[in-house]
């Protein structure tokens, strides 16, 4: 850091007003069992702006059709609004064009795409798929359920006990079998922030392709798929402040072109007769059947609002909160903290000596603070650290340091339950 | 916070800190492995039935405060059962965690603590996970989920 570097920092946080941000989200006011909500739970979905709801209501209202398949003018809105949202979301991650990114369902549904479509016409029997101990149920199932249909093997990359992914151990892992490395950008359970672009430079190094999930990423970081190099990046909507069931799939275009459909049906297709069918373009050749076009609005709505604020100023005001809850948690008698990698965002997982996570869930949310409890759809993650459960607390843009006061109060109330 | 006080009795918390007959049989006539996949709870049950009476039945596992309190009240009431009790009682149970908190239900006794989850729906499943494992312990089945 250059010595101007913490004035310069001091004069961006001055341009993020959280207040400011808390009164774009209505659902923030909310009282749960007559206390306010304190939302903790943006990992698991991320709350949505007025903004976002707007542009849902307005689709519906104003502009309500099916999309590329009518003459009328609604049809056109629709079309416009769908096709303007992939625009967007191109720009969001910096991709080349926007005929590279397909709207999925989300990040499973991206996954699942490229593991059916690319893994299933490339990989061969004994090719090997790697991926890491940190991933999420979505990132280990669909190579999982590749590897039997291929006969490919999965090779899994340890971490370490901060929760950060071994990067000697990831390079010894590849060998020239490999053909596909999926990665999850920021850990869902833990919060790690993993070193994606090491990965992805090694893995080319030895001609492998390589996915990240970036589900967990972009509500925090700023993502540039063209700086990353990777191949293959997919993330949801619903964790970026817009609607459940849109997703993206950025894929690079020789990639894209060269593989198969997933699913066929209506829209994926230039022409159809029992002789021959005829798909359609990238990407458009993935996205069979009428999409979920109003969630779609919506989303291209939460591109807007990430991309109007400063993302770097939002950034520094989660890590500022997340620095202060993990001070804070860490007081409380008995607390031990799973995840302590040295780059992490918008995740505390931790747990309370003598009390089943799943009983702090119930207390909290009688004190209105909303957590998720549970195994976070990361159960070699548990195990990895030999526990069944933790309790986690994620952040998003709008939370505060008094939202993570009220918190620990309420975890003093847990702590004085089971006495 | 009344209802919080409902669900966290002290008899239950008693039952959490020291649960009763948490220990393994070893080559039991009957065992099930109890499992929630929502908050990971795991639970192995056996049951020594001699005749139609249940002589021994014991758990083992890690699980949160209400499904670890139940096992443990549960073992202690079905002990010297004949199985057909065991099954009616489970029934019972059953009837009591599920229905609406305004209802009025039947005291089954010790086991009326575990009423105050009704206040709680997505609790219920941890106050019947030992009761559901029983039951698929005296029907042979190996692995139950509460899913």
């Amino acid at each position: 850091m250059t010595p101007t570097a913490p004035s310069a920092a001091a004069s961006v946080r001055t341009t993020f007003d959280v207040e400011k941000v808390r009164r774009d989200f209505p659902i923030l006011s909310e009282r749960v069992h007559g206390k306010p909500l304190v939302y903790l739970d943006s990992a698991n979905t991320s709350q949505k702006p007025q903004a976002v709801l707007d542009a849902m209501d307005d689709y519906y209202r104003h502009a309500n059709a099916n999309i590329h398949r009518a003459t009328h003018l609604l049809s056109e809105r629709a079309t416009g609004l769908y096709e303007g949202a992939r625009a967007k979301a191109a720009a969001f991650i910096n991709a080349p064009d926007a005929k590279s990114i397909v709207l999925t369902k989300g990040t499973t549904d991206g996954i699942n795409l490229v593991a059916q479509s690319y893994g299933r016409s490339m990989l061969r029997a004994g090719d090997e798929v790697v991926i890491s101990w940190l991933e999420h149920h979505s990132n280990i199932v669909p190579w999982q359920m590749l590897c039997e249909q291929t006969g490919a093997v999965l090779r899994i990359v340890p971490i370490d006990d901060r929760g950060e992914i071994d990067v000697e151990q990831y390079a010894a892992l590849l060998s020239p079998r490999t053909r596909l490395v999926a990665m999850s950008h920021v850990s869902n359970a833990l919060g790690t922030i993993n070193p994606v672009r090491e990965i992805i430079e090694q893995a080319h190094a030895r001609g492998a392709v390589v996915l990240i999930d970036g589900a967990q990423a972009v509500p925090h970081l700023v993502v540039d798929v063209r700086a990353l190099d990777c191949d293959f990046y997919v993330f949801s909507s619903h964790k970026m402040f817009g609607p459940t069931g849109v997703g993206v799939l950025y894929g690079r275009r020789p990639l894209l072109e060269a593989m198969p459909p997933y699913q066929g049906g209506g829209d994926m297709i230039a022409s159809v007769t029992f002789e021959k069918t005829l798909y359609n373009a990238v990407p458009y050749k993935f996205e069979a059947g009428t999409p979920n076009i109003g969630g779609v609005a919506g989303f291209g709505a939460a591109i807007d609002y990430l991309m109007a604020i400063d993302r770097d100023a939002a950034l520094a005001h989660e890590d500022a909160v997340l620095e202060y809850a993990t001070a804070r948690v860490r007081e409380i008698r008995g607390a031990r903290i799973i995840g302590e990698a040295r780059h992490k965002t918008g995740v505390l997982s931790f747990l309370l000596e003598g009390v089943h996570p799943h009983d702090a869930g119930t207390i909290l949310d009688r004190e209105g603070v909303a957590v998720r409890t549970g195994q976070h759809c990361a159960q070699p993650v548990m195990d990895r650290y030999g526990v069944t459960a933790t309790i986690r607390a994620s952040l998003g843009i709008y939370n505060t340091r008094e939202e993570i006061d009220i918190l620990v109060n309420a975890l003093q109330r847990v702590r004085e339950v089971f006495a | 916070m009344s209802d919080l006080t409902d669900l966290y009795q002290e008899v239950i918390l008693d039952h959490n800190r020291r649960p009763r007959n948490f220990r393994a049989i070893v080559s039991p006539s009957h065992h099930a492995e109890g499992y929630n996949p929502l908050c990971g709870d795991r639970l192995n049950l056996y049951v020594q039935v001699d005749g139609d009476v249940i002589t021994d039945v014991a758990f083992q596992g890690s699980g949160c405060a209400i499904s670890k309190a139940s096992a443990s009240l549960m073992t202690d009431a079905v002990k010297g059962q004949t199985v057909e009790q065991a099954r009616a009682l489970f029934e019972r149970f059953h009837h009591v965690v599920t229905t609406p908190p305004d209802q009025p239900v039947e005291d089954l006794g010790k086991l009326s603590v575990l009423a105050g989850v009704r206040e709680f729906p997505v609790r219920v499943k941890c106050a019947s996970l030992a009761w559901h494992t029983l039951k698929a312990a005296l029907e042979r089945e190996e692995l139950t989920s509460t899913e």
